[in-house]
């Protein structure tokens, strides 16, 4: 046994409204920039539909992640280590920005400077990649909600085998929402596709990081992912993915996605694993095993041997303890509510999903019957194939019977809270019915309905005697560059080369806001190099750079009035007092500790 | 003259080439990439890169064949001069038409593909247009010093390579290179002059041919705190966050 800690996430996808805030805040904090216009590092895809990139789960296209071979062993799909590198040249299966979208900006100088005329002007959309004028035809979610399904989400790869009982007529069809992020795989294929080794598992924790000094942009990986969740950074020529927010989860804090999810539908938490399990659990035969074998491979953390290990192991104490008090681990191992995204990958994925239930819910409302109702819910998920079936197709490489099996249980936990909520008594067989116990239900209602911010997240930091290492507080990050100006990004060899300047990665969340807003001292709202981060500032005092420097008093006019002028431009930056102060990227190093 | 052409300038060049690419890679590995296009235009590059890198590393073969094995060995082997010639433009026709229909081919879709060409820097261009130079160079003395023997008949293994192999034990005679068609003086001139050029260019990622993709494990760990340097990334430990003991 050799135990490892991996940082794992779950989504109850039933609390996803597709408001996109995650993906979002995701891109401002880590894709602003020139070369990454089209990255998502987390994206929100309408279900039935194509994904991001256009049908990028169509596998016999793209070729991504892992296959077992005849002889047992897993191979990569794109091929081995020697078809890499007779393809280095050209990679053949690389999606391209087409398959992606063309990012655009509008041409919003014409509506401020056009003169008086009789039509109002129009700002014409300019791509960013040729910077010539287009027409915009495609773009991220472009199919959101369903839009234009008649002719994209037919064209869905997870719809095979089951086209003809899926209606796309807009009363009958069905719908949800699936927030994704990259996987942090086990066994991840993006890592085994780099020819330089660039991508790499953190050992303490599991997240997969692609070293940037390291990249040289082969872009092996970006076939290698079947989730597609590598991106070609075009301006660097770097690949670049979702870090899981590893300068936060450092310090404690949950990724920006899940801090700033409306809905609060991500936990995060740890699982301990088994590594010396994880190929085998990766190679079994039967693609409906592959679910049951990754979670074989977990260890449970109450487990005192697996306790004693964990030691041996080097993991620390508190990790140890997080992991005990996981909601991941409940989630997917207790109540096993939770499946990964597309097992048939055999990447061993980490970010699970609870399946939704409301689109049965919905089908049993139309009809007129009680859909709260423990009876009228089970025989709905047994009766309608669709959409059990399809979501077999995203969770369990299309086995129904565990999406079944946990469709039931959220089910008897709608009908059981009811009664609960209603005053009536609670019945016992209810939960029976699902195998589970009344306070297992209860403890996992609380933990999907009620869900507390420290339920959600149980995230044990980096340990103190490691702290000088810590992006946080070493304010060093792994993409740099990106705080220049954007036409300054061209260094003498190119875009971003020998950039040796430091941004801190900032990181705040809700609550040290808060602190900060309703502490009684003044805060400097200033950011770093004198930029003001307006989105921040809290009104109190005057942050460096918000207005220009004044002007000197004309020399004739200074003598009288010379020492006041002084005095009042020597005021405000009393008042600041924000020189001395750490700014609010150190105090939210501080504030978990 | 010929002192400086053949001994100052090919020894300046080639201390560009090594501090260059040291220096580089010590300031500027971020920078250290192929700088993919691939993202923008597909259909070309497949055709153009593979012709053209599989031509020059057909090239490179070549050269080494020419220049580092001195034509006294293939004598002792019983390799004839005929024989040689054959061998040698048997390979290196073909891979220099490859190398040349593939560059044809990438430039044709720098220049006509639109984010591909506003993707190309000032650098980028010079580059293409040496490496170019040098490429035709020296096509062109294949084609006309060897195979139509235009200008008379020049055995450059009597010449240029007996001169390269004396710059690595640094006593090259530059009247070896003196008496030389124009074309290989040229040819060899413009060389040594990308050479100089090469650590400051795309180039560079010749030298990052992942050979140790080959023998890895798969999938690789790495410590948070494994850092080269002992900081984060890869650069220098900051004053102040050495660490103790």
């Amino acid at each position: 046994m050799r135990v490892m800690a991996q940082m794992a996430m779950v989504m109850n996808l039933d609390k996803c409204i597709g408001c996109h805030t995650c993906s979002v805040t995701c891109k401002q904090a880590w894709t602003n920039r020139q070369g990454t216009e089209y990255v998502w590092f987390n994206n929100v895809e309408t279900r039935p539909g194509l994904g991001y990139p256009r049908g990028y789960e169509d596998q016999e296209e793209w070729k991504g992640g892992w296959v077992r071979a005849d002889n047992g062993r897993l191979k990569l799909r794109a091929g081995g280590r020697l078809n890499k590198l007779l393809t280095i040249f050209s990679n053949p299966k690389m999606p391209s920005i087409q398959d992606y979208y063309e990012p655009w900006t509008y041409d919003y100088e014409t509506l401020l400077n056009a003169p008086a005329q009789e039509h109002f002007p129009v700002a014409r959309p300019f791509s960013l990649i040729s910077g010539k004028q287009i027409n915009i035809e495609w773009s991220a979610n472009w199919d959101d909600d369903l839009g234009g399904s008649q002719e994209h989400a037919v064209k869905d790869p997870m719809l095979k085998g089951i086209e003809d009982k899926v209606k796309f007529e807009f009363e009958q069809t069905f719908m949800f929402y699936l927030p994704r992020i990259c996987e942090h795989c086990l066994n991840p294929s993006c890592a085994a596709s780099c020819p330089s080794g660039a991508i790499y598992k953190r050992e303490e924790d599991g997240i997969v990081l692609v070293d940037q000094d390291k990249c040289r942009g082969w872009r092996m990986c970006v076939t290698g992912c079947p989730y597609k969740k590598v991106y070609f950074n075009h301006k660097t020529g770097k690949a670049e993915k979702c870090t899981f927010c590893y300068p936060r989860v450092e310090v404690g804090i949950p990724t920006v996605c899940a801090e700033t999810c409306v809905g609060r539908l991500r936990y995060i938490g740890l699982m301990l694993y088994d590594a010396d399990k994880v190929l085998e659990a990766a190679a079994v035969e039967d693609e409906h095993d592959l679910y049951e074998a990754q979670r074989s491979v977990f260890l449970d953390p109450h487990d005192p041997a697996v306790q004693r290990e964990a030691e041996r192991a080097g993991i620390p104490g508190d990790w140890v303890d997080a992991a005990r008090r996981s909601p991941v681990w409940k989630l997917i191992s207790e109540y096993k509510v939770a499946l990964p995204l597309h097992p048939e990958y055999r990447t061993m994925p980490m970010v699970w999903y609870i399946p939704p239930l409301s689109p049965v819910v919905d089908v049993i409302k139309d009809t007129g019957y009680d859909a709260e109702d423990k009876d009228n819910l089970f025989a709905a998920i047994d009766a309608l194939r669709i959409p059990v079936e399809y979501l077999a197709n995203l969770f369990t490489a299309g086995d129904v019977r565990p999406v079944n099996d946990v469709l039931r249980k959220l089910a008897a936990m709608r009908s059981y809270m009811r009664d609960i909520n209603l005053g009536r008594d609670p019945r016992a067989d209810i939960p029976e019915a699902v195998g589970m116990t009344e306070e297992e239900m209860y403890e996992m209602f609380r933990l999907l309905a009620i869900a507390k911010y420290g339920d959600r997240y149980v995230i044990p930091t980096a340990h103190g005697e490691q702290a000088h290492a810590l992006e946080e507080l070493a304010t060093d990050c792994p993409v740099t560059g990106y705080d220049d100006e954007l036409m300054e990004t061209s260094g003498p060899f190119g875009e971003g080369s020998g950039r040796g300047s430091l941004t801190p990665v900032a990181v705040e969340n809700l609550k040290m806001l808060q602190e900060r807003q309703s502490a009684d001292t003044l805060v400097s709202g200033a950011s770093k190099r004198g930029r003001v981060n307006l989105l921040n500032w809290d009104g109190r005092g005057v942050p460096d750079g918000m207005f220009p420097g004044r002007t000197e008093p004309a020399p004739a006019a200074a003598s009288p009035a010379g020492p006041t002028a002084s005095d009042a431009t020597d005021d405000p930056s009393r008042l600041r007092g924000g020189e001395a102060r750490p700014d609010n990227t150190a105090g939210a190093g501080e504030g978990p500790r | 003259m010929s002192t400086f052409l053949w001994v100052i300038f090919p020894y300046i060049c080639l201390a560009i080439f090594v501090v260059g690419h040291v220096w580089r890679y010590r300031y500027d590995k971020f920078g250290w990439t192929t700088r993919s296009s691939q993202l923008y235009e597909s259909k070309l590059l497949r055709i153009g890169s593979p012709l053209f890198h599989f031509g020059i590393l057909g090239v490179a073969v070549g050269h080494f064949m020419g220049l580092i094995i001195p034509q006294s060995l293939t004598d002792r082997m019983g390799v004839s001069h005929e024989l040689y010639h054959v061998v040698a433009l048997a390979g290196g026709i073909p891979a220099g038409i490859a190398t040349l229909a593939g560059l044809a081919i990438l430039v044709y879709r720098r220049r006509t593909v639109g984010p591909v060409f506003s993707a190309t820097t000032v650098n980028d261009k010079v580059m293409y247009a040496v490496l170019a130079l040098v490429i035709l160079l020296g096509m062109w003395n294949t084609i006309a010093g060897s195979l139509l023997t235009i200008g008379g008949e020049y055995n450059y293994r009597d010449g240029v390579s007996p001169w390269f192999r004396q710059i690595f034990w640094f006593q090259p005679d530059a009247s070896l290179m003196a008496g030389a068609p124009i074309g290989f003086k040229l040819h060899a001139f413009f060389a040594f002059l990308l050479f100089a050029m090469w650590p400051f260019t795309r180039l560079v990622h010749v030298f990052s041919a992942p050979i140790g993709y080959f023998t890895r494990p798969y999938i690789v760990y790495r410590s948070r705190d494994d850092r080269p340097g002992v900081a984060t990334g890869s650069r220098a430990q900051k004053r102040g966050w050495e660490r103790v003991g």
